[in-house]
């Protein structure tokens, strides 16, 4: 699927003026529709938002307080069977995604804000500052993250924003490496140079010539850190230091009742396990494509 | 290549400093009171007192830094807050038993990701490159617990072909430990295979675009002679680089494997310690860790730089 950029043709005289920038991002965005695995990861990702946003008014049975007979099998009734409580199982994976679906995005948000201020700072100015951080850099991704953040909230007990607190925290050198690198190839380009020369101070240079350029591989970053973030915070409360309950989140689901899979009891367990799969591939579908595309 | 490795060396103990000060400051910075952290806020305050005493946490913060930071010196990680004994014994066996699980993984995951991705590479644009692409990405970003449930659901539960616990009978030969460890293994495999198939295919896209590999080619080397000897060794550079910093991260997974299979490794005793808040424990768990992804990293350059020679001069200089 080669997808070919043809150039808009220009325009009569009397089109509207329409900055350049604005025009390559309308034709980022038709390329980007035109490929099969960004529209696909966008409908899986908006389906779950409207399930958790709808919720009860659309689930087939209340989630937390309709209860049945206990590890009920699929069938018409529950397609998905019910859990050990005998609640729903579909209508609570309905829901599952309500609380993963606020705290991923605020957790990615606060890496990559913290994550690409640091970056700017330590490509653009380099020097001391930027040695001594790219070794502090260094000793955090020695860290595997989930073991770091499994530490942390045993330290600061867990609640949604201390998650959100520390996979941020966790997300941001990640981050800042990346910025960095790309700030390092754009601050050797002319134009650079040409606003040293015409007398620009440091800080205008940064976020008004530079941080523009290196927008793209922010945005494909905000992305790839999204979806390591369900990935994480999935995991968290599966290990059970994320979520708390009652939420129905699916890797809390998942690890309440994974224990019964060996009895034969499988479907408390697998749908919410799809459930987190399904989200987190078409994110990162929605990224590859994203970074496949900028990256043209 | 001396002064090479005693640069890196020096790097590495750096790094090793400034992790143990991290893991430092979230374990006796964060909590201003490390008693009363581990046993709630319902402890009396002479328990929690006596407590402090114990793991000396009682004394002021830069004493127990420079105690901590000698401990790493001296391999001595204190004691369990549980069970009052040594920290590294228990951690060094449970590390062996991990070390196996994580080993396996790798044994699955590594010729299967690097054919795939140089398969993809010379098929680029292709429809089977574009299918191990899109695996690669879905592989990489499903959890290995979710990887773990589904493989429990199908392989053990439904089809009955592997055991659903890992941990095999006492005294098991090595055949049958590498079946009971199967399961775990491959869920942990299917992570790591999107990251290292994707690297080698861009690493080998690279090389392939390049003037020695047009050269090489137009002197008449056959397609298999020119990977062999020009294009390989080249292209896998970034692949070991990715191998390294995936051994750190598999002791990150490798904890919810472990939970899902109930598999007495690393994994497991970080997370009982984490359920009975031993911080000593979890603090000389992340260090472990942290040590073990430096020596892979090390390695890892040590190959590199054997593999090629403008990275070990490039420091030289």
């Amino acid at each position: 699927m080669d997808v070919t950029v043809t150039p808009t043709p220009v325009g009569p005289m009397a089109a509207p003026p329409v900055s350049e920038r604005a025009q390559a991002r309308r034709e980022t965005l038709r390329v980007l529709v035109r490929r099969p695995a960004f529209i696909i990861g966008n409908i899986v990702v908006y389906g779950w938002i409207l399930t958790a946003v709808l919720g009860e008014r659309i689930t087939p049975y209340d989630p937390f307080n309709d209860f049945f007979i206990g590890h009920a099998p699929p069938s018409p009734e529950h397609w998905m069977g019910t859990d050990r409580l005998g609640r729903d199982v579909l209508s609570r994976v309905m829901v599952g995604s309500r609380d993963v679906l606020i705290v991923a995005p605020l957790a990615a948000m606060l890496g990559v804000i913290a994550g690409t201020l640091l970056g700017l700072v330590m490509g653009f100015y380099r020097g001391a500052i930027d040695d001594v951080l790219s070794r502090i850099i260094e000793a955090f991704l020695a860290l595997p993250v989930v073991l770091v953040a499994l530490l942390t909230l045993v330290v600061l007990g867990s609640s949604p924003l201390v998650v959100v607190f520390v996979v941020g925290t966790l997300f941001t050198p990640i981050v800042a490496r990346t910025v960095r690198a790309a700030v390092l190839s754009e601050r050797q380009l002319d134009y650079v140079t040409a606003a040293r020369l015409r007398g620009e101070s440091g800080p205008f240079i940064l976020s008004r010539e530079i941080f523009p350029n290196v927008l793209g591989p922010t945005v494909v970053e905000m992305t790839v850190r999204f979806g390591y973030a369900i990935f994480t915070v999935a995991t968290l409360s599966f290990l059970g230091v994320g979520l708390q309950p009652p939420s129905p989140d699916w890797g809390l689901t998942v690890s309440e009742e994974y224990t019964n899979m060996i009895s034969g009891v499988w479907w408390p367990t697998l749908f919410p396990a799809l459930a987190i799969a399904s989200t987190v591939v078409a994110v990162n579908l929605i990224a590859d494509t994203l970074q496949s595309v900028l990256s043209e | 290549m001396a002064r090479f490795i005693s640069r890196r060396l020096l790097l590495s103990l750096i790094t090793l400093w400034l992790l143990t000060t991290i893991v430092f400051i979230i374990a006796n910075v964060l909590p201003n009171d490390v008693g009363r952290t581990i046993l709630g806020p319902f402890a009396p305050q002479e328990t929690v007192d006596a407590l402090n005493e114990r793991l000396g946490t009682d004394r002021p913060i830069i004493v127990r830094y420079v105690d901590t930071i000698l401990g790493v010196v001296t391999l001595d990680f204190g004691e369990s807050y549980v069970t009052g004994q040594a920290v590294l014994p228990q951690l060094a066996a449970a590390i062996g038993r991990s070390a196996k699980l994580a080993g396996l993984a790798l044994l699955i995951t590594i010729p299967l990701a690097i054919t795939a991705g140089l398969y993809a590479a010379r098929r680029r644009d292709r429809p089977a490159d574009r299918g191990i692409v899109l695996l690669g990405v879905t592989s990489s970003s499903i959890p290995e617990f979710v990887t773990g449930t589904i493989l429990v659901v199908v392989v053990g539960v439904q089809l009955r072909l592997l055991p659903v616990l890992a941990t095999p009978p006492p005294n098991a030969d090595i055949p049958t430990q590498i079946r009971y460890l199967l399961m775990p293994a491959t869920a942990m495999a299917i992570v790591y295979f999107g990251y290292i198939a994707r690297m080698t295919r861009a690493g080998t896209i690279e090389v392939l675009q390049s003037d020695y590999t047009r050269t090489a080619m137009m002197k008449g080397l056959t397609t298999g002679q020119t990977m062999r000897r020009h294009v390989l060794r080249n292209a896998l550079i970034p692949t070991v680089a990715v191998i390294a910093v995936q051994i750190g991260y598999l002791f990150g997974g490798i904890i919810a494997v472990e939970k899902i299979f109930n598999y007495n490794g690393m994994g497991q005793t970080m997370l009982f310690a984490a359920q009975r808040k031993d911080i000593p424990m979890l603090t000389a768990g992340a260090i472990v860790i942290g040590v073990v992804y430096m020596v892979a990293t090390l390695a890892a350059d040590m190959v590199m730089a054997w593999m090629n020679p403008r990275i070990r001069l490039d420091v030289e200089r």
